[in-house]
């Protein structure tokens, strides 16, 4: 299984997606720079968190535009999987691979923090090995992770199993039916705000996130 | 030239009359303007080199003593630490004062060749009952959440104190920390005459101008608002472009020397970087990239705009660093060259338009400061020995000084380089580092209210806490960097805190084998509301050897005996400190720690035993019934701040293990009570002193800061 960790100017979580995959998941991963057209021989492209370009717009709002997402909605067309974290999933919403859109949080301010995820749908190339009902301790750290869609959005994702993850307990951040990620109708693209690479080992506070990450080994 | 020209600019008749005979003639606007930055406080130190010359530089680890920021060497991995105040640009603009003060030292640190790890912030404000206050407050929390966030630098811990003393002069004191192999250190020399010199990262604007030679040299007066363009704005994704951008410039091993460009903009970098490598510089104005027209020489010499680099690349080489800087989409341009002549030559159209010797410039004038003991501080201090000690725990656990500062920590990535391994909120902040056995534990400290009593003590008492921080999560304390925070130093009062303070981290640091490899002074500090409470703060790094061993604040397990090391004493105004009792309290617990026997450590501080002991509780969600069998009377016995005490928890077989190691190093050690229930339990005897639910005293310790907030 191939990865390839996406780098924007301004990405912040690139080394630590890398890391994870490489020493952790111990898989070839590669970086694929932003202005990168082609990625034909990857199998999982991850976008990872951060403030790519910085971020000063609306988030994801210039990333959307930059000539790798083209390559990485190619790649998704052709059922390659595409795994947004953060950021990433802020720019796939953008880019309109995954709907909805996720905005500032209910309490306005940054919040970084152990969060529990609950397991909605474990029958997806990222979930494959986890139970549905599942608890997952998982780290978020953003501003802008208020996830909002309207209501017909909202029915369709619950009747085609898009909802992947949602917040158990405490919803950190106002999203609308507590999700935490959600996934497109061929279940090969995902976006969550929490961070799974921050808790791929114990020594981080939690290895819970080795669950998703390992389960994207499983599908081929 | 007329006297209020110069003076406006920070430099006293002396100092012009001294310019006068440098270059024997009258300096033009751009060499006035050179001399009163690399002459101010803030850069040259006139007022206070004298006696950071005390300050010891060899410790237990191979030191680190750079042109930038300092470090020590462990395992051949070069840790460099630097702190660095941004008070008075906080003060003017909270949020873009905090933030660059964050960029600033991130930039200190990889200049020298060394990825920026972790971050901390020790901060002072007035109490947050004005609007004032609060916004300074909030501004600041904002500023460094705005920029730490963004540049992708985990902001790992801190400290956070309320004293009226700074309502007109808050402080922001940041920390950065820096890894890389010892082989790859960079310079911030030039050399090699004939090589160009590069300019890259954001264009020069009108921002920051005087920000360190007239806003950071002199006390605020009233209608310091009129200051506000003096503080520069941030800009934290050119900053993180800029950081790997320079880290892989550095890769091509063509760069001889780099420096960030920080206080006093281009003047300072170009100068200090030709005096360093014993060379002459030329840069010419007209190459440097700028954000607006018109901007007059002086100006762009004395910008502080933020995230700008100077950097010395091999002759016929530099279209490597060049290529690096603009696919990070960054300026990147040859603005000079390296001279002979020990001079700095600045030139635009053609003409040069400043000339001045390299040395003299970066040699700034030294000052023998008067000083004189102030008068005792009056204090209005009353102990009640006989009020509920339940309702005092509770008012102890609710007062922001002592109230968990989580509400602004989680507005920190604090986990971002997956490296976090004991979260902020503890004693001390531990990082491992990817591919090593060991980590690294930092903490920042010091009590201002002790200082103010007796500087001498106050100060020794921070680093010893620091120390004492690091050592219950199983650290070695390794070295120390400072931020010297204090009054306007032409008063004698204030600068006998100052020397005082200096004298006592020198002989706390010697006596602990701690090496001060880097810091910062901060003088000028007040306002008409008056100066700051004397506050040098310590930054300590300490080494984890084995970071598996690694021990935290929370009570582990239920039956596991409560233990004291260090005895309780009946304290004055400020406790006394023990410098020989404290290393040997130290040495006992993190043998203990380093064995695998401690399960929970956490160090005795602000509020004394029963606020550690809530604290341990707290963060558990465990409780625990203690037994005090100690003669003092109950008030100090429960809530005095007797210094080298630290409370740690072990498994029952393990207290003749535990005990032995006390005795080889002739510390106090007592068993005072047990883990378990879900209330925290304090007896004399029968009779109970404390008896609280932990869910209440859980409840006042995360609220008390937020309620305090929204409280108008």
């Amino acid at each position: 299984m191939k990865f390839g960790v996406i780098v924007f100017p301004g990405s912040n979580c690139d080394h630590d997606c890398y890391n994870a995959v490489k020493d952790v998941l111990k898989q070839p991963v590669e970086y694929v720079w932003h202005q990168e057209k082609k990625l034909d021989h990857l199998d999982c492209v991850i976008v990872p968190g951060g403030f790519s370009y910085g971020d000063y717009l609306r988030c994801g709002a210039i990333a959307r535009f930059s000539p790798v997402m083209e390559a990485v909605k190619k790649h998704a067309s052709r059922g390659g999987l595409v795994l947004g974290i953060c950021n990433g999933f802020q720019i796939l919403t953008e880019a309109g691979l995954l709907p909805g859109a996720l905005i500032r949080n209910r309490d306005v301010h940054f919040i970084c923090r152990h969060t529990d995820l609950r397991v909605e749908n474990a029958k997806t190339p990222f979930t494959n090995k986890l139970k549905k009902g599942q608890i997952l301790n998982i780290p978020i750290a953003h501003g802008e992770g208020n996830y909002q869609c309207d209501k017909k959005t909202l029915t369709e994702l619950k009747k085609h199993g898009q909802i992947a993850f949602t917040y158990h307990g405490e919803n950190p951040n106002g999203s609308v039916a507590n999700i935490a990620g959600i996934l497109n109708k061929s279940k090969n693209v995902l976006g969550m705000m929490p961070h799974p690479e921050r808790a791929a080992e114990a020594i981080l506070g939690s290895a819970d996130g080795l669950g998703i990450l390992s389960s994207i080994l499983n599908t081929r | 030239m007329e006297a209020k020209v110069y003076r406006e600019l920070g430099l006293n008749d002396q100092e012009y009359q001294r310019i006068l005979t440098i270059l024997k003639r009258e300096p033009t606007p751009t060499e006035l303007a050179m001399f009163s930055v690399e002459w101010s406080e803030h850069c040259g130190y006139p007022r206070s080199r004298k006696y950071l010359k005390l300050f010891p530089q060899t410790g237990k680890y191979e030191p680190l003593v750079g042109e930038d920021a300092g470090g020590i060497v462990y395992d051949g991995t070069a840790i460099i630490f630097k702190m660095e105040s941004h008070n008075h640009p906080s003060q003017v603009e909270p949020k873009q004062g905090a933030a660059t003060g964050v960029g600033g030292i991130i930039r200190d640190i990889f200049t020298t060749g060394a990825r920026p790890v972790a971050l901390l912030d020790s901060l002072r404000f007035g109490q947050l009952n004005t609007p004032l206050n609060k916004y300074i407050f909030n501004g600041v929390i904002d500023g460094i959440q705005f920029y730490g966030n963004c540049v992708g630098v985990p902001t790992v811990g801190g400290e956070i104190y309320f004293d009226d003393a700074y309502a007109g002069n808050c402080l922001v004191n940041v920390m950065c920390i820096g890894v890389c192999p010892q082989t790859k250190l960079a310079r911030a020399r030039a050399g090699g005459v004939g090589n160009p010199i590069i300019y890259a990262g954001s264009k020069t604007g009108r921002d920051g101008i005087g920000g360190c030679s007239i806003l950071a040299s002199s006390e605020f007066a009233a209608g310091e608002i009129e200051k506000r363009p003096t503080v520069q704005v941030g800009d934290p994704f050119t900053e993180k472009c800029l950081i790997e951008a320079t880290l892989e410039a550095l890769e091509t091993g063509v760069i001889v020397g780099i420096k960030d460009m920080g206080a006093a903009g281009l003047t300072c970098s170009s100068a200090e970087m030709a005096a360093a490598g014993d060379v002459g510089i030329e840069i010419d104005l007209d190459k440097v990239p700028l954000r607006e027209e018109g901007m007059e020489p002086w100006e762009i010499m004395m910008s502080e705009s933020q995230e700008r680099m100077l950097i010395c690349v091999e002759k016929g080489k530099e279209e490597k660093v060049l290529k690096v800087f603009h696919k990070w989409g960054l300026d990147a341009v040859v603005v000079g060259k390296v001279l002979a002549e020990k001079q700095a030559i600045i030139k635009q159209n053609g003409q040069v338009i400043a000339k001045a010797p390299t040395e003299e410039l970066a040699k700034a004038p030294l000052y023998d400061m008067a000083f004189k003991k102030p008068k005792h501080p009056t204090s209005n201090l009353k102990i009640r020995t006989n009020a509920d000690h339940n309702i005092q725990l509770l008012k102890l656990l609710s007062d922001p000084n002592i109230a968990s500062k989580k509400m602004v920590y989680e507005q920190y990535d604090h986990m971002v380089q997956t490296n976090t391994t004991v979260y902020p909120g503890g004693d001390a902040s531990v990082i491992r580092l990817k591919g090593k056995e060991w980590g690294i534990a930092a903490t920042t400290d010091c009590n201002g209210r002790y200082c103010q009593v007796d500087p001498y003590t106050g100060a020794q008492i921070a680093v010893a806490e620091a120390a004492r921080n690091l050592v219950v999560t199983g650290a070695e304390p390794a070295a120390v960097t400072d931020c010297l925070n204090f009054g306007n130093p032409e008063k004698p009062d204030r600068f006998y805190q100052f020397k005082s303070s200096v004298e006592g981290i020198a002989d706390a640091c010697k006596f602990l084998e701690l090496p001060v490899v880097s810091g910062n002074v901060s003088l000028y500090n007040e306002s008409p509301k008056g100066p700051i409470l004397p506050t040098p703060t310590i930054g300590m790094i300490g080494i984890i050897k084995d970071i598996n061993k690694r021990c935290s604040v929370p009570f582990k397990d239920n039956g596991d005996l409560v233990v004291l090391l260090g005895h309780t004493r009946v304290e004055g105004e400020i406790p006394e400190l023990d410098l020989d009792l404290e290393r040997r309290v130290q040495l006992a617990c993190l043998e203990a720690i380093q064995i695998g026997m401690v399960k929970s450590a956490h160090d005795l501080s602000e509020g004394g035993l029963a606020v550690a002991l809530a604290e341990c509780a707290i963060l558990a969600g465990k409780g625990a019934v203690i037994n005090l069998a100690d003669p003092l009377k109950d008030a100090p016995l429960l809530f005095g701040e007797t210094q080298s005490r630290i409370v740690l928890t072990i498994a029952p077989d393990k207290i003749f293990s535990l005990s032995d190691i006390a005795m080889l190093y002739q510390v106090p050690c007592s068993i005072i009570g047990k883990v378990g229930g879900q209330k925290l339990t304090v007896l004399r005897g029968k009779k109970k002193l404390i008896d609280l639910p932990v869910a209440k005293l859980k409840a006042r310790y995360f609220n008390a800061l937020p309620e305090l907030l929204r409280k108008r």
